[in-house]
C-alpha cells in the first residue's frame, strides 16, 4: 500500500479521534465553572450537585482528551518528518508555547480541582476550575495558530540555504485572521457541543421526573448557551466563507463542487452525479445561495475549479490541484445539516424552558439525547472538510503533503494505523460506557465520592476482592 | 544573544526539561510500577495510585515540553529522532495512553475485573515507557546509523543493543527506587513500611545497575574523549548520591533519600546530554553526518522569540506546579474516608 495514502488515514484516525472529546472538554469546562461559581456565591446546594455531576462527565471525557493530544503533539515528527523539517522553524513554536502556556495549566489545576476540595480554601479549588478551563481554551487558540499557518502561510520566508521556510514574524503567525476565525468557529462548536450534551442527559432526566430541581436548571442553561453558541458558529462560519475566497478558493470551489466559474452562483444542497460534473442525475439547486456564502454578497462571481486549476498550473506548475471533492461536498453538507437541525432542536429547548416546561410539549424530550450526536458530526466533518480541502498541500501553496511524509515504510506505518484503531476503539467503548453509566446515575453518584453505585456491565459482584496478580488475601 | 549562544542555551533547556521529565514522572512511573506489589487490597491500591493522583497529569507534560520545545528549537533532531525511532515512540504513546486513562477510570466500576483489567495498563503503562526512555537515552549517548540526508537508517532491533537494553534496565530500577521512596515519604501504615522495605531491599540492587551502567559507557560512548578518565563531578556525584541513598533509608532520612535519589536520576541523564553536546544524534555511519545543534537548529529569530517566551513562563509554571506539590504535601492513609476517587 501506499506510504501517503497510510500516513494520511493514520493522521486522520488519529486527528478525528482526538476531536471528538476536544469540543466536549472546552465547552463542558465553562458548564462547570459558571455552576461552581454559582454555588461559591449563593452557597445553593443545587448549584453543588449540578457542578459535581457535570464535573464527574467532564473528568471522564477530559482525560481521554489528554492521552490522544500526546499522539497529536509527537505524530508531526514520527510520520511527517519531512514537513517537521521543512515548517518547524514556524510550526514548532505554537506547539512548544502550547505545552508551556496551555497544558501546563490545565493539567496541574485539574489535579488540584480534583484532590484539592476542603485541602485548598474554597476561593481557590473554583480558581483552579477555571484555570483549567483558560487552559484548556488556551491550547485550542495555540494549535489552531498552528494550523492557520498550515491553511494560510504567514510571516514566513523561503531560506534558500536551508531549503526550508524560516519565521520572520511571529506577530503576523499569531494574528493570522485564518486562525482567529478558526478560534471563534471552534470555541463556538465546543459551547455547542457542551449544551447538547448537558440538553441532552437533562431531558433523558426529566421525562423521567428525576432530580428536577438540578436538570432544570441544567437544561435552560444548556439551551440559552447553545443557542448563543449556535449563532456564534453560524456567524463565524459565515466569515470564513470570505476569507475562504480570498486565500483558498480551490477549497470554497470543491466545497460546491463547481467546475466552472458562476455569477451569481447558486449553491445546491444535494447533488447526485459523478465526480466529473458531467453527468448530471438529479439536483436541487438554491439561486444566489453560494455568492452568499462565498462573499456577503447575493451577486458575486465565485470561481470554479476548472478556473483555480488553470491558475495553480501558471503558477506552481503542471500537477492536479483538486481535492477529492466528493468528501468536502458531502462534509460540507452534513456539518451544514447537523447545524441547522440544532436550530430546532434549541428553538424547541428555549420554548419549553421559558414556558414553564409545559406537559404537551415535553414528550418531545425523548428526541434530545439523541440529538447528542449532532455536534460531534459537525465537529468532525467541519475538520475533515478544513483538512481534505487544502489537498494536496500539506502547507497551502508551499509543500504538498507527499512530499512530507517520513521515510517510513508502508508496513510499519499499517501496524501502527491498526495498533492506534484498536486501541482507540477499545478505549471508545469504555468511555461512552462510563459516560453512560454515570450520565443515568443522576447526582447521587457523582457526589458520592469513592462508592461505586450501578452494577457493572460485566456482572461481577461488588464485594468480591478484586484480583490482581493473585495478591495474597 | 548571539546564534551561537542560543543554540547551546536551547540545547540546555531542553536537557533540563528532560530532566525534570525524568525526575518527576520518574517517581509516578515507579509508583505505577509497584502498585501491584505493594497492595494487598482495593483500598490500598487506591491509596498508592492516589499519591501520585494529582501529580501525574502535570509531571507527564514536562514530556510534552521537552517534545515541543525540540520541535521549535531543533526541528531537525525532532524529525530524525522521532521518525527514526518510531515503534519505540509509538508503543511509548500507547503505555501512556492506556495509562492515563486508568488512572482516570479504574474506580469507576466497582468490578474486580474491571478494575484488574486497568491497575495492569498502570503497572504496564509505567514499566514500558521507563524501558523506552532508558533505551532511547542509552542510543542517544552511544550513536545510532544517520545517513548523510539526517534520516536514520537502522530498525526497532536496532535500537535494543545491549547497551541500550542496560540503559533501560538502569532506568526501570532508578524509578523503582525514585517511586519507592516517594511512597515512603507520601503514605501511610502497611503500604509505608512495604516501600520503605523494598526500597532497602533494592537499592543495592540498583547500585549494582548504576556501576555496570557507568562502566559500559566507557566501553560504547565516546566518554572517554568527551569528558575524560575522570569523568567529572556529574557523573561521579550522580553515583555518589546512588550510594548515600542507601545510608539515609537505614538512618530513615527519607526525605534526603529522596532528594539523593533525585539528584542520581537528573545528574545520570545530564551525563548523557554531556556526551552527546554538541551532538543531538551521533552518527555511527559517519562522523561528519551526525546532527549538532548547529545544524539542526531552527533560525536564530525563532530561538530568540522562544528565549522570551521560555523566561516569562518557565519560572510560572514552576511556581504553581511546586504549589501543587505544596498543598498534598500530607501524606496519604488507605482509609477508604479519606481517599478520593
Amino acid at each position: 500500500m501506499d506510504l501517503v495514502i497510510l500516513s494520511r488515514w493514520q493522521f486522520a484516525i488519529t486527528t478525528i479521534y482526538h476531536f471528538f472529546f476536544v469540543p466536549l472538554t472546552l465547552g463542558l469546562g465553562w458548564f462547570v465553572a459558571i455552576m461552581q461559581t454559582q454555588y461559591y456565591r449563593t452557597k445553593n446546594e443545587n448549584y453543588r450537585r449540578m457542578y459535581k455531576f457535570w464535573g464527574k462527565l467532564f473528568l471522564i471525557n477530559f482525560a481521554m482528551g489528554v492521552v490522544t493530544g500526546i499522539v497529536q503533539e509527537f505524530q508531526f515528527g514520527m510520520n511527517w518528518s519531512e514537513y517537521s523539517r521543512y515548517v518547524g522553524d514556524i510550526f514548532g513554536a505554537p506547539l512548544a508555547i502550547e505545552a508551556l502556556l496551555a497544558f501546563f495549566l490545565e493539567s496541574t489545576f485539574l489535579g488540584l480541582w480534583l484532590f484539592g476540595e476542603g485541602k485548598v480554601p474554597e476561593k481557590v479549588h473554583l480558581a483552579s476550575i477555571w484555570l483549567v478551563v483558560i487552559g484548556s481554551n488556551l491550547s485550542a487558540l495555540w494549535i489552531l495558530i498552528a494550523n492557520g499557518w498550515m491553511q494560510h502561510p504567514v510571516g514566513y520566508v523561503i531560506n534558500e540555504a536551508t531549503g526550508r521556510a524560516e519565521l520572520v514574524d511571529f506577530a503576523a503567525l499569531i494574528f493570522n485572521p485564518k486562525a482567529w476565525l478558526f478560534f471563534w468557529h471552534t470555541i463556538s462548536a465546543g459551547f455547542v457541543t457542551a449544551a447538547s450534551f448537558v440538553l441532552g442527559i437533562s431531558a433523558w432526566h426529566l421525562l423521567r421526573k428525576n432530580e428536577v430541581d438540578v436538570f432544570r436548571p441544567s437544561f435552560t442553561m444548556a439551551a440559552i448557551i447553545g443557542m448563543i453558541g449556535l449563532a456564534s458558529v453560524g456567524l463565524a462560519g459565515h466569515t470564513q466563507g470570505q476569507e475562504l475566497m480570498e486565500t483558498q478558493p480551490m477549497k470554497m470551489a470543491s466545497i460546491e463542487a463547481l467546475w466552472e466559474t458562476e455569477q451569481p452562483a447558486s449553491f445546491s444542497i444535494i447533488t447526485i452525479g459523478d465526480l466529473t460534473g458531467k453527468n448530471l442525475v438529479w439536483e436541487w439547486r438554491v439561486p444566489y445561495l453560494l455568492s452568499f456564502i462565498a462573499c456577503n454578497d447575493f451577486s458575486c462571481e465565485v470561481r470554479g475549479v476548472n478556473d483555480v486549476q488553470a491558475e495553480y498550473e501558471q503558477k506552481y506548475g503542471p500537477g492536479d490541484y483538486v481535492p477529492l471533492m466528493v468528501i468536502t461536498y458531502w462534509s460540507f453538507r452534513f456539518m451544514m445539516g447537523a447545524g441547522l437541525l440544532l436550530v430546532v432542536v434549541y428553538g424547541y429547548g428555549l420554548y419549553v424552558a421559558m414556558k414553564g416546561w409545559p406537559e404537551k410539549w415535553l414528550k418531545w424530550m425523548k428526541w434530545l439525547p439523541l440529538m447528542i450526536a449532532l455536534p460531534y458530526i459537525a465537529n468532525s466533518t467541519g475538520w475533515i472538510l478544513t483538512e481534505t480541502g487544502r489537498q494536496p498541500w500539506i502547507v497551502q501553496g508551499l509543500l504538498q503533503t507527499a512530499d512530507g511524509v517520513s521515510p517510513l515504510s508502508p508496513g510499519m506505518v499499517l501496524t501502527t494505523l491498526i495498533g492506534y484503531t484498536l486501541v482507540y476503539a477499545a478505549l471508545m467503548v469504555a468511555d461512552v460506557y462510563l459516560l453512560r453509566k454515570f450520565a443515568r446515575a443522576g447526582t447521587a453518584a457523582a457526589m458520592h465520592e469513592g462508592e461505586d453505585v450501578a452494577p457493572s456491565i460485566l456482572g461481577g459482584s461488588d464485594d468480591a476482592e478484586p484480583v490482581l496478580l493473585g495478591a495474597k488475601k | 544573544m548571539s546564534y551561537e549562544v542560543l543554540q547551546v542555551l536551547w540545547f540546555i533547556l531542553i536537557a533540563i526539561l528532560w530532566v525534570g521529565f525524568f525526575f518527576l514522572e520518574g517517581f509516578d512511573f515507579g509508583v505505577g510500577m509497584l502498585m501491584p506489589f505493594l497492595s494487598k487490597n482495593d483500598t490500598e491500591r487506591r491509596a498508592i495510585i492516589n499519591t501520585i493522583g494529582p501529580h501525574w497529569d502535570g509531571n507527564e507534560v514536562w514530556l510534552l515540553t521537552a517534545g515541543g520545545a525540540t520541535f521549535a528549537a531543533f526541528p531537525h533532531w525532532y524529525a530524525t529522532l522521532f521518525s527514526g525511532f518510531y515503534p519505540a515512540l509509538f508503543l511509548l504513546l500507547l503505555a501512556l495512553i492506556v495509562r492515563g486513562v486508568a488512572f482516570e477510570f479504574r474506580s469507576k466500576d466497582p468490578n474486580p475485573k474491571w478494575r484488574s483489567l486497568w491497575d495492569w495498563c498502570i503497572f504496564f503503562g509505567s514499566l514500558l515507557p521507563a524501558l523506552l526512555l532508558g533505551v532511547t537515552f542509552a542510543n542517544l549517548a552511544h550513536g545510532v546509523p544517520i545517513d548523510a540526508n539526517m534520516h536514520y537508517t537502522g530498525t526497532f532491533w536496532t535500537l535494543l543493543n545491549p547497551y541500550g537494553l542496560l540503559g533501560g534496565l538502569g532506568t526501570i530500577g532508578i524509578f523503582l527506587l525514585h517511586g519507592a521512596i516517594f511512597l515512603d515519604l507520601k503514605s501511610e501504615g502497611v503500604i509505608r513500611e512495604r516501600a520503605h522495605t523494598f526500597a532497602k531491599k533494592f537499592w543495592i540492587v540498583q547500585v549494582l545497575l548504576t556501576l555496570a551502567l557507568l562502566v559500559a559507557t566507557y566501553f560504547f560512548t565516546d566518554i572517554l574523549g568527551k569528558l575524560g578518565v575522570n569523568p567529572g563531578i556529574v557523573p561521579i556525584t550522580g553515583f555518589v548520591t546512588m550510594l548515600l541513598t542507601g545510608t539515609f533509608l537505614n538512618r530513615k532520612r527519607i526525605g534526603w533519600a529522596f532528594a539523593m535519589t533525585g539528584v542520581t536520576v537528573a545528574l545520570t541523564l545530564t551525563t548523557a546530554f554531556m556526551i552527546m553536546f554538541p551532538r543531538v544524534m551521533i552518527s555511527t555511519l559517519n562522523p561528519d553526518w551526525s546532527l549538532t545543534i548547529y545544524n539542526a537548529s531552527s533560525s536564530a529569530y525563532t530561538l530568540q522569540v522562544m528565549s522570551i517566551v521560555a523566561l516569562i513562563f518557565v519560572p510560572i509554571v514552576l511556581a504553581y506546579q511546586g504549589y501543587t506539590y505544596w498543598v498534598f504535601r500530607k501524606r496519604v492513609s488507605a482509609d477508604p474516608k479519606t481517599l478520593t476517587y
